[in-house]
């Protein structure tokens, strides 16, 4: 037993892998939850079928509805799982620096979260002046998160990517491992398939 | 029992070689120390190359840098502080470019942790950052540098292939002729 659990830590010492490069601009306010599963959902949607629509209320106090850009913009949402954790504060301040992508593809980003509004308030005042909007899908809780099928059973959501073009289908999907930061050049690429049809 | 005792030994052994191997993968570079052998990817653009000393393609080690002094900045293009820190940093590298005498002796490069290739690019053309910048997709590097946070600077000095650590901290560098000041009296650098 004692034999198992040394082989045990050693194979921890090994091969776990903390895998996050975290800004200084969070100091040492962020929560580490380890190592997770790396998809725990079963998603409710496909490519080439129609976004279900919602409306949620921004940190800037709009709501927005993702009706509101069709016929006008390629919609990208990016989930991310929860503020204040290490992977999730440097995805988002990534995106703000390629605002001219998203504009040359013309897409918006909608960022969102389970947090409340004052939690994604402090957390994105971290990340600088934010182009994006940024949603609460705080209360009911999860409930866009859960009608995209990607809300976990920890009541927090993946890191998941979709596209969503200006006539409302889906035309992309990435439910990332949820401890990895999905590739920018990926979600370049397929917006510039959408724009080249 | 004795076969036993053997095998709770060797894994006792093993355990204490594992912990030591960890600690000394998560502890950052020593201002004192020699800078871990690392090996980086060569630019592609023929004046980084150039700027480096460099030829040809593949990989390469500081100590084969062509310079007296290299400041190696760890960054990530998704990291709010680098992002702000950027402008600092050009501003320092265009501060050496105009020394005459500083010029082919002080070096920099940025190494870009968990950046893909396409994003190091993103935050060079963002920022019009003139000095090479190296991606560390796979974390690789960034678990020999003690996992830092960043922005983290190390200032290495060079001589006769060997390499000596004189500045690892984390953070802004902070007003650049006090910085460059501070580096050059420590490189003994004339």
């Amino acid at each position: 037993m004692r034999k198992k659990s040394l082989l045990a830590i050693l194979l921890l010492c090994f091969f776990v892998n903390s895998a996050y490069a975290l800004s200084e601009a969070y100091k040492n306010n962020i929560y580490n939850p380890g190592e997770l599963k790396p998809v725990d959902s079963v998603l409710k949607v496909k490519v080439g079928e129609k976004a279900p629509d919602f409306i949620l209320k921004s940190v800037e106090g709009k709501m927005i509805s993702l009706k509101d850009y069709y016929g006008k913009k390629n919609v990208v949402i990016s989930f991310v799982p929860a503020a204040w954790t290490p992977v999730c504060s440097d995805q988002w301040p990534g995106y703000n620096i390629v605002k001219d992508i998203f504009d040359s593809n013309d897409a918006v980003l909608l960022g969102i979260t389970v947090d409340n509004i004052p939690t994604l308030y402090s957390w994105t005042n971290q990340m600088g002046k934010l182009w994006f909007d940024v949603l609460s899908d705080f209360w009911p809780h999860g409930a866009v998160a859960e009608k995209f099928g990607v809300l976990r059973s920890d009541g927090v959501s993946e890191r998941a990517l979709f596209i969503i073009d200006k006539k409302g289908i889906i035309r992309y999907i990435d439910v990332h491992d949820i401890n990895q930061r999905p590739l920018l050049e990926i979600l370049v690429r397929e917006l510039e398939k959408i724009k080249s049809k | 029992m004795k076969i036993k005792l053997t095998g709770l030994a060797g894994i006792i052994i093993m355990l204490c070689v594992t912990i030591a191997i960890c600690a000394a993968e998560n502890s950052p570079p020593k201002e004192g120390n020699a800078f871990p052998e690392i090996e980086l990817l060569k630019p592609a653009n023929p004046m980084e190359i150039k700027y480096l000393g460099l030829s040809g393609d593949g990989l390469f080690k500081i100590s084969q840098i062509k310079a007296e002094v290299v400041i190696i900045e760890i960054f990530s293009m998704y990291c709010p502080y680098c992002q702000g820190e950027a402008p600092n940093v050009n501003s320092l590298f265009t501060l050496i470019e105009n020394n005459p005498v500083l010029k082919n002796k002080i070096k920099i490069i940025g190494i870009g942790i968990n950046n893909s290739l396409f994003e190091t690019d993103i935050f060079k053309k963002k920022y019009k950052v003139e000095f090479p910048l190296i991606p560390d997709g796979d974390f690789k590097l960034h678990k020999i540098m003690g996992e830092v946070r960043t922005p983290y600077f190390i200032v290495v000095k060079l001589k006769g292939g060997k390499t000596e650590v004189i500045y690892s901290r984390l953070g802004a560098l902070g007003d650049n002729n006090i910085f460059l000041g501070k580096i050059t009296k420590l490189s003994g650098l004339k």
